[in-house]
């Protein structure tokens, strides 16, 4: 009988004894696979939509972060990849979007959003899938302590934070009575109310406040309102229609009389600053979170990033002079992938199932030194807030060129707040 | 800023939205009253004209009035044969029933959106005006191209007028409107007639959109509000009324205007929602609408 085996093996003896063989050989292989196994990043992008212009920055400083971060390393000895998932800037699609990344394409976990309905509408579906959610969105959504566990904005300053800390610049150097018009949404709500408040605190007044709804296309209609003591004027404006508004702004005033003017970047991003109909906004003032224009004591990380992006001194894309980039803004992509990086590397990331892990790891972060991995400059994490500080800049439009004339100090940004996301569940 | 210069300054951008307004929405209340078609694609012909006109501004050499120029020519021609060619395609072969049409304009909508975003892009794109002049009032300055816009719409709409109640063509298209069995009987080419009509109403869009892409950019979204709003001078116009369409968009451009300069522009959409409603309801034929 045992000698019948041997000699003339039966069909079941093969089959189990090639399992047994195939097994042997796949082991090793799929245990060195777990640990060489690519890093999936989803992101979440503007690629169409009223975010486009945004869009198409935030991908290229995310590609040209990610070569950055595979060619020394990856994270964890572990190469990155990242999925592109449009959103096309609509928060229904926003919040689809982080269930398909999650998911179907299975990713570690989602970054890269900025416009603020879109992260509000999709961060409560990141909760629920218990998935990590790192927002490069400026709104005072995060700190607010309106959103959850899981979201996280470690790349970018908030704008309650932003304009704290650039109130009193203004109403020392430009005026002390201001008219504000700014975008009828949450994202604009923020600058109205918390510049509002930071205005009467340096003793200043806001006299006028003209929100304008997010698809607007002219806006000639709404100047008549900014009161004529006006000292300064306040605009922080997004979408398709932002050249439209500084235009016809322009063609309002024209050569008359016409108060200072400060102003968001967000109304000029990937705008080329001399394009004709904008010599009016010469010698008015923007904030920005980043110079555009290379300034001369720009950092060593920042020329690195700079050249990484392919992003040339005016702040356009290198080949093609045309193609301004979103530069106030995009340093968040670029920092907040090295903030998975380090959050990652911190709780010994296996996979999904330490996302609670990396949530908690980047709750460790306090003091972020500026370096490559932050060429807007150094930060301080809050982590009741889940929320980054940073400094800010102002520029001034001088002869078509944006110059740094004044940089706020980490301090300034600072709120008092008893939001706490440590004391609430996973 | 006083009342007085407050008001004309509301009047005067009710005007320009008016102006283009009327054009807009004079190409699809033609298009339903000659082919009792609802064409819900009629937006994105607008589009399809910001569009050209940005691709002509690029690719003329010269000053910007030269490329206005070409582009007020070749961006509606361009339209138009575009619709020339959905009428024959898909509206004919669905003998132009009421509800097949609005099913398959609506899937043109799309196809034009995508194809857009396929090969425009994203992004809102500013054409330069052919221009650049400013008009200083003493309380406020003022875009004087927007004059040229209100001019020019008016020079087209008599154009089109003229066209329809004096020439040969106008009749022919008051035929078939009438009756287009009789017409037919009469040795009218009614294919013809249609497939002219819907890209007579493209036209228009398209010139619309030639003329307000310099104060608004190009953008491959750009449709749904005019869409909308020429839905809504129609319907109190009266369908298929040309008088009543001038009329209402005259009304709804300017009460716009006014209304979202001295209120909010919300306020605006919502009183001229509540007018179709009442329209609707008390004179469902519109102000101008011959009894059904």
């Amino acid at each position: 009988m045992n000698r019948e085996t041997i000699l003339h093996p039966t069909r079941r003896s093969l089959l189990a004894g090639g399992a047994a063989a195939l097994t042997a050989a796949t082991l090793p292989r799929f245990v060195q696979a777990q640990s060489s196994e690519p890093i999936r990043l989803g992101f979440q992008l503007h690629r169409t939509g009223i975010g486009a212009a945004y869009g198409r920055w935030y991908e290229r400083t995310a590609l040209a972060a990610l070569k950055v971060v595979n060619e020394a390393g990856g994270i964890a000895g572990r190469p990155v990849e990242i999925l592109f998932e449009d959103d096309a800037t609509d928060p229904r699609r926003g919040a689809e979007g982080v269930e398909k990344l999650a998911s179907q394409a299975k990713v570690d976990m989602i970054f890269g959003p900025l416009f603020s309905h879109v992260v509000i509408a999709a961060a409560p579906r990141a909760a629920e899938l218990k998935i990590p959610y790192l927002v490069c969105s400026e709104g005072y959504h995060v700190a607010s302590g309106k959103l959850n566990r899981w979201t996280l904005q470690p790349g970018i300053t908030d704008v309650r934070a932003q304009v704290t800390a650039m109130a009193p610049w203004v109403t020392q150097n430009l005026g002390k009575k201001v008219t504000m018009i700014f975008p009828d949404y949450a994202f604009g709500h923020d600058h109205r109310d918390f510049f509002t408040e930071a205005v009467a605190a340096q003793g200043g007044e806001v006299v006028a406040q003209i929100a304008i709804p997010p698809t607007e296309t002219s806006f000639t209609r709404y100047f008549p309102r900014i009161p004529r003591d006006t000292e300064v004027l306040y605009h922080v404006m997004v979408g398709p229609a932002v050249l439209t508004f500084v235009k016809e702004l322009g063609e309002f005033y024209g050569s008359g009389a016409k108060p200072e003017i400060f102003g968001f970047i967000d109304s000029l991003e990937a705008v080329d600053i001399a394009n004709p109909g904008l010599q009016f906004l010469e010698g008015s003032h923007f904030w920005e979170g980043q110079c555009r224009m290379l300034q001369p004591d720009a950092s060593e990380a920042e020329t690195f990033y700079r050249d990484a992006v392919g992003v040339d001194a005016n702040g356009a894309a290198i080949e093609d002079p045309k193609n301004v980039s979103c530069y106030g803004h995009m340093f968040s992509v670029w920092e907040t992938l090295f903030a998975i990086k380090q959050g990652m590397e911190a709780c010994s990331w296996r996979g999904p199932q330490d996302r609670q892990a990396f949530v908690e790891a980047v709750e460790a972060f306090t003091e972020m030194p500026a370096g490559r991995e932050r060429p807007q400059g150094a930060k301080v994490f809050n982590p009741k807030l889940h929320q980054v500080f940073g400094h800010q800049f102002i520029s001034k439009l001088e002869g078509g060129k944006l110059v740094k004339v004044h940089e706020t100090s980490l301090e300034d940004g600072i709120y008092p707040s008893d939001v706490d996301y440590l004391a609430t569940s996973f | 800023m006083d009342f007085g210069p407050f008001l004309l300054l509301a009047v005067m951008e009710g005007l320009v939205g008016a102006a283009v307004l009327a054009l807009t929405a004079s190409g699809l209340s033609l298009v339903f009253g000659v082919l009792r078609v609802v064409n819900v694609a009629h937006g994105e012909f607008f589009m399809l004209g910001a569009v050209a006109a940005w691709f002509v501004s690029q690719w003329v050499p010269g000053p910007p009035a030269l490329a206005f120029a070409v582009a007020l020519v070749a961006c509606p021609l361009l339209v138009a044969g575009l619709a020339a060619l959905a009428d024959r395609l898909v509206l004919k072969r669905l003998a132009y029933e009421p509800e097949a049409t609005i099913i398959a304009t609506i899937g043109l909508l799309y196809i034009l959106q995508q194809a857009a975003l396929t090969l425009y892009g994203p992004e809102a794109r500013p054409v330069p005006p052919p221009f650049e002049a400013r008009l200083q009032l003493p309380w406020f300055g003022w875009s004087g191209y927007k004059l040229f816009v209100i001019g020019a719409a008016g020079a087209v709409l008599a154009g089109l007028w003229l066209l329809l109640a004096r020439s040969r063509i106008g009749l022919v298209m008051r035929a078939t409107q009438i009756d287009r069995e009789t017409a037919t009987a009469f040795g009218i080419d009614v294919d013809r007639v249609y497939a002219g009509t819907f890209a007579l109403g493209a036209a228009l869009a398209a010139i619309a959109a030639v003329l307000i892409v310099p104060i608004q950019q190009a953008h491959y979204l750009m449709g749904g509000d005019p869409l909308l709003l020429s839905f809504i001078v129609v319907v109190i116009g009266g369908l298929g009324s040309l008088r009543g369409t001038l009329v209402a968009a005259l009304l709804i451009g300017v009460s716009d205007g006014v209304i979202s300069t001295f209120f909010e522009p919300t306020l605006a959409k919502i009183l001229a929602t509540l007018l179709v409603a009442l329209v609707l309801v008390f004179r469902p034929q519109g102000l101008f609408g011959a009894r059904a």
